[in-house]
């Protein structure tokens, strides 16, 4: 069977079969439904500050809300159908951070709240983290440095 | 060697043990397929009242261990092997599900090529008058498998267009030395095949190689040809796999496309259902092969089908190091008639 393809030419022909992603639907969708959302953050947030909040506590406040309103859906069994709609639209946007934290713990329920919920709640943001801590040590090393 | 044994990677079966009872018990989602009218049971929920998926697809095997015994008239004690597997980790779906039944036991890995795997030891074991019953089983359970392979199931993320849906269900056969068929008359036992596919959302690509290469040497050392066949199932390779193995076979001069299907097109209407390039899983070739084709054999609708069950042999590790995926095809042939 393998005679008639090389390994590569069987790669290049498996490509030219395999349907893309739709990704002008996709980008449009992303669009709309993390415009939405970061809309509704505006919301919250112009309705704090008419409150009486200050701007910063007025954002610290919206995004707390945010990622309480990620992680009740995600509960709720209806942000994985908003993800599967709106792709990054809907994992960009801190909520998508509560749910990429909130999906794992609910799955690893079942293997207790130590090994499970414990160790496995990071297994998705834990890489964004890491990496996003460390990127803004790094650029605060630089930003010391070349203030010199 | 002796006259069982033709061909390369071919027996043909002196003995051809009959099949006399299949059961397949699916999930929600399955029982609203086109194939829903021939399952046994359609459970309600991912969970059919078990605290976790793994449990539940334990008892999915349990389950259907019951029916296909009690379709064949038999008990545990006339049982000689209960040869399955599963796509879990150590395969603790047959494992945890079987440990009650008290029958000899074999474990199975193949991937979702495990079904076509265990009818072919199981053959060979009536074949050499090692048994004179014995049970081929295997399950999958969508949110078991999503959850050892991909993502958390509520993770807000997208599948591409050539992902496959892990099929949640378990199907089984019982083989016997008695029976008036359909039988198993042949075992074409696949090879490892790796072309360098990386993808582990590809895997009918993936597997296409293998699937192709079984068949090919399906026809060779036993001198049958597609005409041999009212049907060629392949066992989940899905759309994009399925037309990629046509095409390979085409190369080769051997034509099935009019009478080539595939289980995981099969099970799910891929149009409506929502499941990309179509289903995949152990339970997905188990089940339609127990439920659908099983059915349709006693019919009289289909009288000799090759059934080729296909596996990805890959885990989430040798995908996260990088490594293509190996694949594996094992064919039985099936006879309503000697």
């Amino acid at each position: 069977m393998n005679k008639n393809y090389t390994k590569k030419e069987y790669q290049v022909y498996v490509e030219s079969k395999t349907p893309k992603s739709k990704h002008v639907r996709n980008i449009a969708r992303a669009f709309l439904i993390g415009g939405l959302i970061c809309v509704l953050g505006q919301f919250i947030s112009n309705f704090l500050k008419n409150k009486g909040l200050d701007t910063e506590n007025a954002s610290n406040l919206t995004s707390l809300i945010l990622v309480f309103l990620g992680a009740l859906f995600t509960g709720l069994n209806v942000y994985d159908e908003l993800g599967r709609y709106a792709g990054a639209g809907s994992i960009v946007p801190i909520t998508g951070f509560a749910n990429s934290i909130v999906s794992p713990a609910m799955e690893f329920k079942s293997e207790g709240y130590v090994l499970g919920v414990g160790a496995k709640m990071f297994l998705i943001a834990g890489p964004v983290l890491v990496y996003g801590i460390s990127a803004s040590v790094a650029a605060g090393i630089l930003y010391y440095l070349l203030k010199f | 060697m002796p006259g069982k044994r033709i061909g390369k990677q071919t027996v043909k079966l002196q003995n051809p043990p009959s099949i006399i009872s299949g059961a397949a018990i699916v999930g929600k989602k399955e029982g609203e397929g086109p194939l829903r009218t021939y399952f046994d049971n359609i459970i309600e929920d991912e969970k059919w009242g078990e605290k976790t998926w793994e449990k539940t697809e334990s008892k999915l095997i349990r389950e259907t261990l019951a029916l296909i015994l009690s379709k064949a008239g038999k008990s545990a004690g006339d049982i000689n092997y209960i040869i399955a597997g599963d796509l879990l980790n150590q395969c603790i779906a047959a494992n945890f599900g079987l440990r009650e039944s008290g029958v000899p036991f074999l474990g199975v890995y193949g991937a979702c090529s495990t079904m076509a795997e265990s009818m072919s030891i199981g053959s060979i074991l009536i074949d050499g008058g090692f048994a004179d019953n014995l049970v081929c089983l295997t399950s999958s359970h969508f949110c078991s498998a999503e959850k050892q392979f991909r993502f958390p199931l509520e993770l807000g993320s997208q599948r591409p267009p050539s992902a496959q849906w892990t099929v949640t269900g378990a199907g089984g056969v019982l083989l016997s030395n008695q029976g008036a068929g359909p039988y198993i008359t042949h075992v074409t036992t696949g090879k490892i095949i790796d072309m360098g596919i990386k993808d582990a959302n590809n895997m009918g690509g993936a597997m296409a190689p293998a699937a192709a290469d079984t068949i090919m040497v399906h026809f060779k050392d036993t001198g049958l040809s597609p005409d041999s066949y009212d049907l060629i199932v392949t066992g989940d390779l899905g759309s994009i796999g399925r037309e990629i193995c046509d095409e390979l076979l085409k190369i080769e001069g051997i034509n099935i496309n009019d009478r080539f299907n595939d289980c995981g097109l099969m099970i799910f209407d891929t149009k409506k259902q929502d499941v990309n390039a179509g289903g995949s899983g152990c339970g997905c070739s188990a089940c339609v092969f127990s439920g659908f084709i099983f059915q349709e054999m006693q019919k009289g609708s289909l009288n000799e089908v090759l059934f080729v069950a296909t596996g990805a042999l890959l885990s989430p590790i040798s995908t996260q190091q990088g490594e293509s995926i190996p694949c594996i095809a094992h064919a039985v042939s099936i006879s309503r008639s000697l």
